[in-house]
């Protein structure tokens, strides 16, 4: 609302937060078609490249005493294996691949959004949902696959007393089915709230006058952000760990 | 959530990409704009293919790998510090064995080369004081010839003297009368 009432003072200063996500095409103009490369697809790539470089030209020497790279490359396995089997027992480590993937692909989307002229891929909830509903889809058949019907003991809280069970199994199911939507806003709002923030202080930053203050602003909002950019993928991947625990144990 | 109408609601306007660019048919959010929805999809799905086959065919089994690696060296290097350590440990008790046994080795030489010392110098005393006491014997005798010889001559030149002064004082003098009053005196 401040920034309306001072857009409207400045008069001419405009505000487009929102138009770094829109996603088009990175060759030339047109409709974007399914297999259009765009700025998401690049993004996207350099992605996949960045995770290559780190945990694979990173690793390439397989020294006993690491490099720098290599010393990430192993953090970033531990601190994920770590927390798979915290979480999910020595049951879990087989899906350790799986997380792992999830966990690299956000981060480096997240952190190379932060970059300048970036596009966040995270930011948009196409992304982010499909991985919270592969990973929601996934652990329940899991779950059924692996103990059948008596996965749905997971809603049948047998520590409660039993009068108050059908009302607590009602509000698991209903939690249950929400997680993939929290799961997938949770991260899609972030990226995008914090990067809109920044173009809109970037806006400020047209009135001489407040442009010290507005750089100022940008640079604990990108500090801010970069700290979000790794809590975000830790909380989407720590979630993940624990509907697969569910999944796995889904006896209280 | 794009909406054109001019109402108070700054959200609207600050989110609004009520402008240029392709976004002007696009709803206020492009997160919300569906025909891009086939696009992401595939390419993410396509992403994450390509990063689940990077690290499960090369990079974790790597990582795994240099990480066991790792921790075996750090064992094997711990377990031969142990040995090290132990080995170490015998060879100081070893050290301090031998140390001690030079010590009382060293010990019995010293008195053992004391003791022969000590005979050496017994009988090289003995030895000097049977010629000491040879060269004393032998020294007395010699004075005692000498003080005899001396006695000789003092009597001869008594006799002499004896005899001179008593020719000065009478003119003539008997031998054997001197010669008998010197023998006189020199016994008295």
């Amino acid at each position: 609302m401040v920034a309306e009432a001072k857009g409207a003072e400045a008069g001419g200063l405009v505000f487009h937060p929102m138009d770094q996500f829109i996603v088009e095409p990175f060759f030339g103009d047109g409709a974007v078609s399914w297999y259009t490369i765009t700025n998401s697809t690049v993004w996207m790539a350099i992605a996949v490249l960045a995770v290559f470089a780190l945990l694979v030209m990173g690793t390439s020497k397989r020294a006993i005493v690491p490099t720098r790279m290599q010393s990430v490359a192993e953090l970033a396995y531990g601190f994920i294996y770590k927390m798979v089997e915290d979480i999910c027992g020595k049951e879990g480590v087989k899906y350790f691949p799986y997380i792992m993937t999830l966990f690299m692909f956000i981060v480096f989307s997240n952190f190379l959004g932060l970059l300048p002229m970036a596009f966040t891929p995270t930011s948009h909830i196409a992304v982010t949902a499909i991985m919270a509903f592969a990973v929601f889809f996934a652990v329940t058949i899991l779950g059924f696959v692996k103990h059948g019907a008596s996965f749905l003991e997971l809603f049948w809280v047998s520590s409660a007393p039993l009068a108050l069970r059908p009302i607590l199994a009602l509000i698991e199911v209903i939690s249950y089915f929400v997680r993939p939507v929290s799961h997938s806003i949770r991260l899609a709002g972030n990226m995008m709230a914090g990067h809109a923030v920044i173009k809109v202080f970037a806006g400020f930053a047209a009135i001489a006058a407040i442009a010290p203050l507005s750089v100022v602003a940008i640079t604990a909002m990108y500090g801010l952000e970069v700290l979000v950019s790794f809590i975000q993928a830790y909380v989407f991947t720590i979630l993940t760990c624990v509907y697969l625990k569910d999944a796995l144990h889904p006896h209280h | 959530m794009a909406t054109e109408t001019t109402n108070s609601d700054g959200l609207a306007d600050v989110m609004g990409v009520q402008s240029h660019t392709p976004a002007d048919t696009a709803p206020g959010m492009p997160q919300l704009d569906f025909t891009t929805f086939g696009n992401q999809i595939f390419w993410l799905i396509i992403a994450l293919v390509a990063i689940y086959f990077i690290l499960s065919r090369v990079a974790l089994p790597r990582i795994g790998a240099v990480l066991a690696e790792r921790q075996g060296t750090i064992t094997n290097d711990i377990a031969a510090a142990e040995d090290l350590k132990v080995k170490a440990t015998e060879a100081e008790a070893a050290y301090d064995k031998a140390l001690i046994e030079a010590r009382a080795e060293a010990q019995r030489i010293i008195a053992a080369a004391k003791a022969d010392i000590q005979a050496d110098l017994a009988r090289a005393m003995a030895e000097a004081d049977v010629e000491i006491s040879e060269k004393t014997a032998e020294s007395e005798k010699a004075i005692s010839e000498i003080r005899a010889t001396a006695m000789q001559n003092v009597e001869v030149v008594a006799k002499d003297t004896a005899e001179a002064i008593v020719v000065a004082l009478s003119g003539s003098a008997d031998a054997k009368t001197i010669s008998a009053a010197v023998d006189a005196r020199m016994k008295g």
